[in-house]
């Protein structure tokens, strides 16, 4: 990830790029990032974790502090934003209200002095595209949420950059239109090859349509890599924190062999970890594991599986999933995902229970 | 505002008492202008209600103020009124000449007024510009600082500069006075204004200009029309700044009501004010229609 010399094979790439705001304190401090020509790479973080800023200094309307952001080989620190040819979706659509769709779309190629023929081609091409080519007469305000969204991918798609950035396109949308256009906007950006930089702080987005997600904060990156990978090995306590749900269990590494830690819970149980940022024996350690990967009653689980006791805190059901919080080696915060399957045992408050996991999937972070 | 079924006895006084108040501020605001009309139908030259006027006899009212209006100043008032005698008016009436005279003031002075009011405003709204709150407190100043001191200054600095007496010089300072009216509309425009519209067009590959004219000039548009019809009326019925800098032979609307009020006190002031009363309402209304259509069309309706 520290690849500060120029990669060839990069089509954006921010090279040691900062970014102040009062000549203070960084918002960005350090980024070295390389994406690839088609690549749908996410940077996903809390706000105010210097990820919009990226986004920003990228389109042209903030400028990078030092360092160099080039696009397609070329540094392009000192172009402005109208003559970048990228396009962008915002938060908040930003279609001119004066306009009807058709005008909306056909702006940005009759600024290119484009001809009508060809204007009204492509605006109708663009608009097919995102199904919305009966609404070419109506203006935003005529529109739901929804459709105006779809209005503005087309508008950031009409005049075919190769780069688009988007900015938390779909914060404003309801839960289900949010899943269906998150497959919507990585089928088009599959179908059309363009190369994607999204932003969100929303990380089942991140994770359901990137090919790779950066997850920021404190204005650095925390994790870069293919969202299986930032899921199931985080590399550190932050990112197991932000990226879906985890338990921690607070210890302190006994020994570290063989690629096992064997961790000493404050509680006094020892187990059996993956040592991720942990050093040497004597640190202090989180233990870190995806309430999925839990058993209650675990009876199939291999010779190594740990078991510890439990007692049953709360029972939800969430239809899908039963979701149990326990009380687990002092923690009483440990939930547990299980199947809502046939026969699926409801736990009652104050039961007590078994549960257990494989050791591969307890990893030790940093406290 | 209906009254809620479980309102108290003192909550239902108090509603009733409530519209009587909002009645009487009301008639307090309108009565003087609405008193002018009837009494502009004065068959008599008095500026008082008399008994036939009282007791709805047709003989007690009559058009001669309006007609005198037009006669007024005149070379030959008596002659038969043919198309002569109509050039005569347009060429020689007093409050003809008058009304010519404040439409043209008004018209330069509003476009003057708006196009740097619309700037001050776009400026100022730039967060980048320092010593905004001064700027601004400057720039609007011709609205606080008493007219006569306006005025004062305007016709020393005018009389050195060779401004005063001159159209241009009236223009100018109307256009001063109009200025705060367009910087105050403009800008209560551009406090809803999303600035990431700029911003999409400039990503969308628009220079600075094209920007300008093609999406922040057309949404700011209502809130600068606005401003122009203050500055409109502003100027149409500004009477001491025209007493200061303006020639003897420069009447205005305003200005001959003055001195019709000083030298011959007759009825034919009131039916001035009566026509300047409904043509402001009618320019008034259309205008604003005008642009709430056009906020509806942009979905921008106030919010």
């Amino acid at each position: 990830m520290a690849a500060s010399a120029q990669d060839a094979s990069a089509f954006v790439q921010y090279d040691r790029v900062q970014k102040s705001y009062d000549g203070e304190t960084l918002v960005v401090k350090d980024l070295n990032l390389s994406i690839g020509k088609g690549e749908f790479l996410t940077m996903l973080g809390p706000s105010g974790s210097g990820k919009t800023t990226c986004l920003m200094m990228l389109a042209g309307f903030e400028t990078a502090t030092n360092g160099e952001i080039r696009l397609d080989g070329r540094e392009i620190n000192n172009i402005p934003p109208h003559k970048r040819g990228i396009g962008m979706v915002f938060q908040n659509y930003a279609l001119f209200p004066h306009m009807t769709i058709n005008e909306n779309l056909s702006f940005p190629l009759e600024v290119r002095g484009m001809g009508k023929d060809e204007r009204e081609e492509k605006v109708r091409r663009a608009l097919d595209m995102v199904e919305m080519g009966r609404f070419g007469a109506r203006r935003p305000a005529q529109l739901s949420g929804g459709q105006q969204q779809r209005v503005a991918l087309a508008r950031a798609l009409v005049f075919e950059p190769a780069l688009v950035l988007m900015d938390e396109p779909l914060g404003a949308l309801d839960k289900q239109l949010r899943e269906q256009m998150q497959f919507e906007i990585k089928h088009i950006s599959d179908r059309l090859g363009i190369t994607v930089v999204y932003v969100t702080h929303d990380q089942t987005e991140a994770l359901t349509m990137s090919d790779r997600v950066a997850v920021f904060e404190d204005g650095r990156i925390q994790q870069l890599a293919a969202p299986d990978e930032l899921y199931e090995r985080p590399c550190n306590s932050f990112v197991a924190q932000f990226i879906g749900e985890n338990n921690t269990l607070l210890g302190k590494v006994e020994n570290i062999q063989g690629g096992i830690a064997t961790v000493r819970l404050d509680s006094g149980d020892v187990i059996d970890t993956v040592p991720v940022n942990v050093e040497r024996a004597g640190d202090r350690t989180r233990v870190s594991i995806r309430p999925e990967r839990v058993e209650i009653n675990p009876g199939h689980l291999g010779a190594n599986a740990h078991t510890l006791e439990a007692e049953v805190q709360e029972f939800i059901y969430m239809g899908d999933v039963f979701r149990t919080r326990l009380k687990v080696a002092g923690s009483d915060d440990f939930i547990v995902k299980t199947r809502n399957q046939h026969n699926q045992q409801r736990l009652q408050p104050g039961q007590k229970v078994r549960i257990g996991w494989v050791p591969e999937d307890c990893r030790a972070l940093d406290a | 505002m209906a009254l809620p079924k479980h309102a108290d006895t003192l909550e239902r006084i108090w509603h009733y008492a409530y519209i009587v108040i909002c009645c009487l501020i009301f008639l307090f605001l309108i009565a003087p202008i609405l008193i002018v009309i009837p009494l502009s139908f004065n068959a008599e030259p008095y500026f008082t209600f008399t008994q036939k006027m009282l007791s709805l006899d047709p003989t007690g009212f009559s058009a001669r103020w309006y007609d005198l209006l037009l006669t007024f100043g005149m070379n030959n008032a008596e002659a038969p009124r043919d198309s002569s005698w109509w050039a005569d008016v347009w060429a020689n009436a007093a409050w003809v000449n008058a009304a010519k005279n404040s439409m043209i003031i008004g018209f330069f002075a509003t476009i003057l007024a708006t196009a740097l009011g619309t700037l001050a405003a776009l400026g100022l709204s730039r967060p980048e510009m320092p010593f905004r709150r001064a700027i601004m407190a400057i720039l609007i100043s011709p609205m606080i600082v008493p007219i006569i001191i306006t005025a004062t200054g305007l016709f020393f600095f005018y009389s050195k500069t060779g401004l005063a007496n001159t159209y241009f010089g009236i223009i100018l300072a109307h256009a001063t006075l109009g200025i705060p009216f367009v910087i105050i509309t403009v800008t209560a425009t551009l406090v809803g204004f999303d600035h990431s519209l700029t911003r999409a067009a400039a990503n969308l590959g628009a220079n600075p200009r094209t920007t300008f004219f093609k999406i922040t000039f057309p949404l700011i548009l209502p809130g600068a029309i606005s401003g122009a019809l203050f500055a409109f009326v502003t100027s149409f019925d500004e009477v001491v700044v025209v007493l200061f800098v303006a020639a003897h032979d420069q009447q205005t609307i305003p200005r001959q009501m003055w001195n019709g009020i000083r030298e011959q006190i007759s009825p034919a002031i009131l039916a001035v004010a009566t026509i300047l009363v409904v043509i402001s309402i009618a320019l008034l209304a259309t205008i604003e229609l005008l642009r709430r259509r056009s906020e509806k069309m942009r979905g921008m309706s106030p919010a």
